[in-house]
């Protein structure tokens, strides 16, 4: 079943506060993900492999640069989930 | 800075071992005769031959955040604690520069393990095969590079004067710090973090040392098994952490008013040429380390009271040590107290030089020389050769000068000795 844009933002706010330690309400639709959330682009690797996983969506790489902000990561994985 | 030939001393110092999660319950442990060694209760171990190992007394993840601690190699961790505690000990309260007391470009860090991130490769490795390519982190590479301990410390002190890593087996951590005193001694930096750091207890290594018959297979009695200069020595037993120094050029220590804990004197550099794995059973490597120490530096044997000898309870590579000090001291090797802090500790391969490193800067410090626990019934080899300190620990000479050796040897035929001695 697909997810909502609610519940991918909620899964997208554990996984950057396992992997960047960002208390999970700081992590909303508006905030860059390097510039406001310490992802850097290592753990921004991490991240993406993570929200596949969890979402079951293939992101490929040329699409990862397109991904700044938590609100680009939910609306691509709302589009594009299985 | 046109000076080829400064003084350097220890500002500060920081471990995390067997024995306690820093270097003040390292140092009570050691001088209390205690072991760190226990049977392993992972599932793994029960199929290996060798059982027992001396891990960590305080696990890094109980000191560094995990979103830092899960980019970080385990020896890289182990790394960055001894380090931030012999920065924060030396009397620095921030990184280089924003701390105004040391210049970035004058800071330098030297950090050593013997084998590197080996968990983190061997752990990626299994996430590979079970989970598959996409899976492998990210952070992998700068994990397992041997280099990674030294840059993740040069950062988080903000060194920009060089930062080293060498790498000769067990010797790595003394060599490290042997760089480090070059690098102030010459005139590169005026501070560096230098010590070695390791952590390799993962079934791959205690299964490659088991089959060497490296390591000891004394299961059955961990806490005895570690038991250098004993007859009944069979083997090292494998230790983790990490152990740092702040070295300093002397005139820098005193510009800003430093605790200075000894001067580290210099160090001497040999190599065997004998065999990859075996120690030339004369010390005449070990005995051409120690001539070179002698003859680069202006240490008097005479104030030689002790000696933190490389040891790891091995049957051959114990006593060649103690022949060489005899062969190059003579006499003067009758009044160096010889302490195997390796009864305690465990091997702690490129980490040992580290550790060892502050229990004998503290041994000069405090005056006492910590114990060589687990000799019931001492090698006459041993004891025709050196005064070894059994059991308990010693008092050290209470007044004058005194100085003080930490031995360390690698697989490869590398030998390091540095020396201490007190201000």
């Amino acid at each position: 079943m697909a997810a909502t844009q609610e519940e991918i933002v909620a899964g997208l706010a554990e996984i950057v506060n396992e992997i960047a330690g960002i208390p999970t309400e700081d992590v909303q639709l508006d905030k860059s993900f390097t510039d406001d959330l310490d992802v850097d682009s290592l753990s921004m690797v991490e991240v993406v492999v993570a929200a596949e996983e969890r979402f079951d969506v293939k992101i490929p790489d040329d699409d990862v640069k397109n991904l700044k902000t938590v609100g680009d990561a939910a609306e691509y994985i709302l589009k594009h989930q299985a | 800075m046109s000076s080829t030939n400064r003084t350097v001393v220890v500002t500060g110092i920081g471990a995390t071992t067997p024995l306690g999660g820093d270097a003040a319950s390292t140092w009570e442990g050691l001088v209390a005769g205690k072991s760190g060694v226990r049977l392993l209760e992972h599932e793994w171990a029960a199929e290996q031959a060798v059982r027992i190992a001396a891990e960590i007394a305080v696990e890094p993840s109980e000191v560094i955040p995990r979103p830092q601690a899960r980019r970080l190699d385990r020896s890289a961790q182990f790394a960055l604690i001894a380090a931030k505690e012999a920065w924060a000990d030396a009397g620095f309260t921030d990184k280089a520069g924003e701390d105004p007391a040391v210049d970035p470009d004058r800071l330098g860090a030297v950090i050593a393990s013997g084998i590197g991130g080996v968990t983190t490769l061997l752990d990626q490795y299994d996430v590979l095969k079970e989970k598959g390519v996409r899976r492998v982190s990210p952070h992998t590479v700068p994990m397992l590079m041997p280099n990674g301990p030294s840059a993740n410390v040069g950062l988080a002190v903000g060194a920009r004067a060089g930062v080293h890593t060498p790498v000769s087996a067990c010797a790595s951590g003394a060599e490290a710090i042997g760089y480090a005193i070059e690098m102030i001694r010459t005139g590169r930096a005026d501070v560096v973090v230098a010590g070695g750091t390791e952590a390799a207890i993962h079934p791959l290594p205690i299964a490659a040392f088991g089959n060497m018959m490296a390591m000891s297979k004394n299961n059955d009695d961990p806490q005895g098994a570690s038991r250098p200069y004993d007859v009944d020595r069979d083997g090292f037993v494998l230790g983790e952490g990490a152990g740092v120094l702040v070295l300093e050029s002397a005139e820098h220590a005193a510009k800003r008013g430093a605790r200075v804990y000894a001067e580290a004197v210099g160090q001497g550099i040999s190599a065997d040429g004998h065999d990859i794995v075996q120690p030339e059973p004369e010390g005449r490597g070990i005995s051409h380390a120690l001539q070179n120490l002698l003859d680069n530096t202006d240490l008097d044997p005479a104030e030689i009271v002790h000696v933190n000898a490389h040891a790891t309870s091995t049957p051959a590579g114990d006593v060649a040590e103690l022949k060489a000090l005899r062969k190059v001291f003579g006499d003067d090797a009758d009044h160096m107290a010889v302490s195997a802090t390796k009864s305690m500790t465990g091997h702690l391969l490129g980490g040992a030089g580290g550790v060892e490193s502050v229990a004998t800067v503290l041994a000069l410090y405090n005056r006492i020389a910590p114990p060589t626990i687990n000799v019931r019934e001492l090698d006459p080899e041993a004891e025709a050769s050196a005064d070894i300190v059994r059991g308990e620990a010693r008092k050290l000479p209470v007044e004058g000068r005194i100085a003080a050796l930490n031995d360390s040897f690698g697989f490869g035929g590398h030998n390091v000795v540095l020396a201490f001695r007190t201000i």
